[in-house]
């Protein structure tokens, strides 16, 4: 039994032992195949998970650089960057979206167009981003959403820089605005370029100089946890800000064209005679560019859209007018070149002008009056504004030199001014009408044109710009916006502008003449040279909105305000040594000196004022 | 009785008066322990995102559980293999009192709330039940009979399928295996190992049809391709593999490692700790680990040589192996290798009742090394 016992346990503890040994050569194979797994992770593919674990935390965000600042020729801030505060959400880190947008409404006013701008935004946005729910927050709206924070998981109230333009609408039209980068505008531009940045320059300066204000975008990387919250900042490349411009604009002038005209529809440009720079820009009425910044409301863009005085159009640029009486003392400079006419040729003006195999005369202005009477030289024709002179000239012209000659001065030509959406205006000719509307031109039509009417039309800007050559002697230079960037000169091609070939005692004779039109008593904008201390030299003109019958005499109370005659002022200063030129369209604003002159004549007062103080240097 | 107890117990007997006078501790398996504690702490502080809030919760059922351990190894094994009965039947009747009234958490009751903690019966059940096995088996004939081995069986399924009824299918199967290893180590024939391998086999499709629930299966198809729910169930164990990945071999520093400090890794403080470990030690941190675990389950087996009865030989061995199961668990399901099952790293994962019940049975272990070390 002892014995048996023994052996039992010895039989015992050897079968356990083997147990033991299996137990653990099993124990270790399996040990051995799970090593092999972390060796397999940890060394044979430890690159790839490096690299993933990377993409997990470290997020390249950009970092979107500040727009150029925009100034006027003397450093006031036309255009900044203000700070906003926008609601932002990360999608990734909401775990319920609607729940969320639901609780935000409840807590501040979130419009239904917000949530759908922002549902269109989501859809191209990037994981991680931020994606807008509603700009420019108010400040109380920023203090309820820092109190309810902690159950507003995924949205933040972010602050950006956004433009802002301190003179709000007195330059809109110059300086243009920028919008929020629209689904059209997405495919075209360069999506690198602009991550991080939501604002595009839609018109104006805004627009042309897009590529100078933009900016470099800069990026960081920064290491974000599972949630998307930003734990560090790992590095970063700054941005580089946009460049500055430094306009001509003179936002003393500015500012005085703008006052006296807002009350009409207008435009007023004035040029520097020398550089071409542009000193003033106005076109009334006009709008505050800011409502474009962050997305303007649809009823307030359906208001301006849908106003019968237009403040969205650029009448500047854009309005064509019959330039009237104001290209007379062009029309005779060619004519005295062309030998047309000479200085003292004469004419008798009874008021009317009769063209052969035509019924109906052409009328003076002031035909009522029995016209300019005897001996109505060119000058005087200038001066008083005859247009039976020019009438009877026209006979002797042909359109086509006439038309190719004003386009020297820029009529019917663009002015290729640094911004965009500028007419062309017509400079009618043979061709032209051919052309355009596909009748043979008659002696008629050049009748007309030869006093601004009939097809011939220019904008504002064409009309300061002939104006600017006209007191250059000829000088064809091109109006410009921007001066500088970044404080370097830009060129403005202006230094080796070309010169209309004039003989020049022609354009002392004229230059004297548009002296007369304000210095002289007869001169039709007389009235405006009272307690003037320098010379001006100007040119009035009225241009016929409706054609009035020759025998119906014109009568503002009679007829549709809309449907009385504009009013046009052009002038340069001073006139021995022209510093300043101006042209100004009243629409509606019935005859050129009542209106027109006066405003044109502060204008250049203020001018002269300031440039006197800095010793009439203005470059 | 079993004729090595009986020489024992004469040992014993000559020897007790000696044995009573010092209070004696496997220093050995304390400074094992203790090692692995202290790693534990530091992981988890570092996998908590720096907040001491686990680490000192962790330290405080540490030293609970060490108080424990160092008693209970002052109590003779033949007490606790006398007693093993009663332990396991307040096993089973925790388990039916969590299935009536249990803390719920993630759709399933595991827990019982007892005041200052939650207490996790299945946890318990890992050492108790190789406790009742070893003890019954060593009563009986060994190599054990058809009917030894059909009663261990019993005593095996009761609390296998109330765990698999919470439902947590993971722990459920390790205890299933603590319970089979003290049957295979205590010699059961070829003839039933074979067949009850087959058996196995034929039970997965079952247990696939009729046991597991859809979320279960979820996790097991995941682990094949954890791709396809990038953001649901695969994240998990992508998340893990990255981590793990990215430490290389030696890892981005304590507390640099980027996956577990920035929260990408989820249950780093207690399932997933492997993880965080291999993240910021790397590979060399990992065999480090391993080395610690084997030599502890070396010196658990080297206790069990030692020892002069069954029931001391039998539930050393099965603890020590039972350990490195769960530890080999948990290494294969935090690397992808096996689906995602709540298998904690022993004495490293947070966890309160886990480490208790380890250092209680890490306690019988040293009192049945205490014995064997009296000549």
């Amino acid at each position: 039994m002892s014995n048996y016992t023994f052996v039992n346990i010895e039989a015992t503890r050897k079968l356990f032992v083997k147990r033991i040994l299996v137990s653990s050569i099993f124990a270790l194979v399996l040990i051995a195949l799970i090593l092999a797994r972390y060796y397999d992770l940890q060394i044979i593919r430890h690159q790839d998970f490096v690299t993933q674990s990377d993409n997990n935390r470290v997020h390249v965000r950009p970092v979107s650089p500040t727009r150029g600042l925009i100034y006027d020729r003397n450093g006031k801030l036309l255009a900044d960057n203000r700070s906003t505060y926008n609601l932002t959400i990360v999608r990734e880190r909401s775990e319920d979206l609607d729940k969320l947008l639901a609780d935000l409404g409840e807590l501040i006013h979130i419009s239904e167009n917000d949530v759908s701008e922002f549902k269109k935004r989501l859809h191209r946005r990037k994981p991680y981003e931020n994606t807008a729910l509603k700009f420019d927050l108010t400040e109380q709206d920023r203090s309820i959403l820092a109190v309810n924070s902690f159950r507003l998981e995924g949205a933040e109230v972010s602050a950006h820089l956004i433009r802002n333009y301190p003179m709000e609408a007195i330059f809109a039209h110059a300086i243009g605005y920028v919008g929020r980068i629209n689904e059209q505008e997405m495919l075209v531009i360069d999506p690198l370029k602009y991550s991080g940045i939501d604002s595009i320059g839609r018109i104006g300066i805004e627009k042309q100089y897009e590529d100078y204000l933009l900016g470099q975008v800069g990026s960081e990387h920064v290491e974000t946890n599972a949630r998307g919250r930003v734990m560090r900042l790992m590095s970063k490349i700054d941005p580089q800000p946009g460049q500055n411009l430094t306009l001509y604009l003179d936002s003393n002038l500015q500012q005085i064209a703008f006052n006296s005209l807002q009350d009409f529809r207008s435009a007023l440009v004035a040029i520097d005679v020398k550089s071409g720079g542009i000193l003033a820009m106005v076109s009334t009425p006009s709008y505050n560019p800011n409502a474009f910044v962050s997305g303007i409301g649809k009823r307030h863009y359906a208001d301006l859209v849908n106003s019968a005085d237009r403040p969205l159009f650029n009448r500047a640029l854009r309005g064509q007018y019959p330039p009237g009486s104001t290209i007379k003392p062009m029309l005779g400079l060619i004519a005295l070149n062309e030998e047309i006419v000479t200085a003292d040729q004469t004419i008798d003006d009874n008021g009317y002008f009769h063209l052969d195999g035509v019924l109906r005369p052409w009328r003076d202005h002031n035909a009522k009056k029995g016209g300019h009477g005897a001996n109505v030289n060119l000058a005087r024709a200038i001066i008083e504004s005859c247009d039976v002179y020019f009438y009877t000239m026209s006979a002797e012209m042909d359109i086509d030199l006439f038309s190719s000659r004003s386009k020297l001065f820029g009529i019917g030509e663009k002015t290729n001014i640094d911004i965009p959406g500028e007419q062309t205006g017509i400079m009618p000719d043979r061709d032209w009408k051919k052309n355009e509307l596909g009748e043979n031109w008659f002696d008629g039509d050049t009748v007309n044109a030869s006093i601004g009417q009939g097809f011939m039309l220019a904008t504002p800007m064409q009309l300061a710009v002939m104006t600017a050559r006209l007191a250059s002697n000829g000088k064809i230079i091109s109006p410009r916006l921007v001066r500088e960037v970044n404080g370097v000169g830009v060129e403005s091609g202006n230094e080796n502008s070309g010169v209309i070939e004039i003989d020049s005692p022609h354009w002392d004779y004229v230059h004297k003449a548009m002296q007369d039109v304000v210095h002289s008593p007869k001169g039709t904008a007389h009235k405006i040279s009272k307690g003037l201390s320098y010379r001006m030299a100007g040119k009035t003109g009225t241009a016929q909105v409706v054609s009035i019958d020759a025998d119906v005499e014109y009568d503002k109370n009679k007829i549709n305000e809309r449907q009385w005659d504009h009013a046009l002022f052009i002038a340069f200063a001073p006139a021995d040594d022209p510093q300043i030129a101006v042209a100004l369209v009243v629409e509606n604003g019935g005859h050129g000196s009542v209106t027109a002159a006066p405003i044109v004549r502060l204008l250049i007062d203020e001018f002269m004022k300031t440039s006197a103080n800095e010793g009439l240097v203005l470059r | 009785m079993q004729e090595g107890d009986f020489v024992r117990r004469i040992q014993s007997l000559s020897q007790r008066s000696a044995s009573k006078k010092s209070f004696e501790l496997d220093y050995v398996l304390i400074a094992i322990l203790i090692s692995l504690c202290s790693v534990g702490i530091l992981i988890i502080y570092s996998a908590s995102g720096q907040d001491p809030f686990f680490a000192k919760r962790q330290f405080f059922f540490m030293v609970i559980g060490f108080c424990l351990m160092c008693a209970m190894a002052q109590i003779p094994s033949r007490v606790w293999d006398r007693w093993a009965p009663f332990f396991y039947g307040i096993g089973i009747l925790l388990l039916g009192v969590v299935l009536a009234f249990g803390v719920e958490a993630n759709g399933a009751k595991r827990w019982l709330d007892i005041g200052f903690t939650r207490l996790q019966p299945s946890e318990l059940m890992k050492v108790v039940l190789p406790l009742m096995i070893s003890s019954y088996i060593s009563k009986r004939d060994i190599p054990p009979n058809f009917q030894t081995i059909f009663v261990s069986i019993i005593l095996i399924l009761v609390p296998v399928f109330m765990v698999i009824n919470q439902p947590d299918l993971g722990t459920a199967l390790l205890i299933f295996i603590s319970g089979l290893i003290v049957l295979f180590l205590s010699g059961i024939g070829r003839a039933y190992i074979i067949s009850g391998f087959i058996l196995a086999l034929a039970a997965i499709p079952s247990l696939w049809l009729f046991v597991m629930r859809d979320y279960q299966k979820q996790r097991v198809l995941t682990m094949f391709n954890p791709e396809e729910d990038k953001l649901g169930a695969g994240w998990n164990i992508i998340q893990s593999t990255t981590a793990i990945g990215s430490g290389g071999w030696y890892g981005k520093g304590w507390m640099n490692g980027t996956q577990s400090q920035l929260n990408f890794l989820p249950e780093s403080h207690t399932d997933f700790i492997i993880a965080v470990l291999a993240e910021e030690f790397g590979l060399a941190g990992v065999l480090i680990l391993i080395c610690i675990y084997l030599i502890l389950v070396g010196r658990c087996i080297s206790i069990s040589m030692k020892s002069k009865s069954m029931f001391g030989r039998l539930l050393a061995a099965s603890l020590g192996f039972t350990f490195l199961v769960f530890v080999l668990v948990n290494l294969a399901m935090v690397s992808g290798v096996l689906p995602v099952v709540g298998a904690p790293l022993p004495l490293i994962g947070y966890g309160g009742t886990a480490i208790v019940t380890l250092f209680a049975g890490f306690g019988i272990l040293m009192s049945i090394s205490k014995e064997s070390k009296i000549k």
